[in-house]
C-alpha cells in the first residue's frame, strides 16, 4: 500500500488530501508511479504535469527517478511559501 | 529549538527565554519577527490560511536549525512558525540566534529566515475582497 498525499493548490485542484492505493506492478519509480496515476484520471493528468511541483518520499525531497517501494509515503506539493 | 503552532507568539518573552538560556556565554541576540501584510501584488489582504505538511515541516524546519548551529557558533536558537488562519499584522514567524559576538548571531538568523522561507513546507493562501489565492513563490520572497 502507499499512502499518497496532496498540499495547498494541488489538494484544491484535485478535490482530495490524501488517498492509499496499492502499489501497482509496473510501477518501480516516481515517474512511472505519476505516469499511473495520471493514466488513472484526467484531472490527476493535468495537475501533475506542472513542472513547478515539488515531491517528498517518505517527507524528503526526492527527484522522478526516486524508487518507489511499498508502504512509501509519497507527497506532491507546489513550490513552498511560508516565512 | 522549533515549535509549529497555530497560537500567537509574544517575541519579546521568546528573547527573554532565549536570553535565560545562555548562562552567560552569549553576547549578542539577533531575532527576526515576519509579520502579515495587508498589502500583496497591489490588492488588499483581509485574511491569510496557513498550510504545513504536518511531520515534514518540522523535520526541514530541525535540519535548518541543525545546519546553522554546524556553520556558525551559536549558543542557543528557536524558531517559530505559525499556521491556520491570520490577519494583518498577526506575527507569522519568529527566528533568533545567539552567539559570543554579533556576527555569527546575526548571519544564522538571515540563513535561517532565508532558508526557511525556499525550503520548508508551508503554503500561504490569500483572502481578498470576495476570492482567495495560493500565493506564488516569487511574490513571498
Amino acid at each position: 500500500m502507499l499512502q499518497l498525499r496532496y498540499f495547498a493548490s494541488l489538494r484544491e485542484s484535485l478535490g482530495i488530501g490524501d488517498e492509499q492505493v496499492e502499489l501497482p506492478n509496473d510501477v518501480h519509480d516516481l515517474a512511472g508511479l505519476t505516469r499511473w496515476l495520471q493514466e488513472r484520471d484526467p484531472t490527476w493528468k493535468s495537475a501533475l504535469a506542472d513542472s513547478r511541483l515539488h515531491v517528498a518520499i517518505n517527507q524528503e525531497i526526492v527527484k522522478v527517478d526516486a524508487a518507489i517501494r511499498d508502504g512509501d509515503e509519497i507527497a506532491w506539493f507546489p513550490p513552498v511559501t511560508g516565512g | 529549538m522549533i515549535r509549529v503552532q497555530t497560537e500567537d507568539f509574544d517575541a519579546g518573552a521568546e528573547l527573554e527565554q532565549l536570553r535565560g538560556s545562555n548562562k552567560g556565554q552569549a553576547g549578542a541576540m539577533v531575532s527576526f519577527t515576519g509579520l502579515m501584510r495587508d498589502l500583496n501584488v497591489g490588492d488588499t489582504v483581509t485574511q491569510m490560511t496557513l498550510e504545513h505538511y504536518p511531520g515534514m515541516t518540522e523535520k526541514a524546519l530541525e535540519r535548518i536549525e541543525q545546519v546553522a548551529n554546524e556553520r556558525w557558533e551559536l549558543t542557543a536558537t528557536l524558531i517559530i512558525h505559525r499556521v491556520g488562519s491570520l490577519t494583518p499584522n498577526d506575527n507569522i514567524v519568529f527566528v533568533a540566534a545567539a552567539s559570543r559576538h554579533r556576527e555569527q548571531a546575526f548571519r544564522a538568523c538571515e540563513y535561517m529566515i532565508d532558508t526557511l522561507k525556499t525550503e520548508a513546507p508551508f503554503w500561504k493562501k490569500e483572502t481578498l475582497s470576495g476570492r482567495t489565492r495560493w500565493v506564488e513563490q516569487e511574490n513571498s520572497v
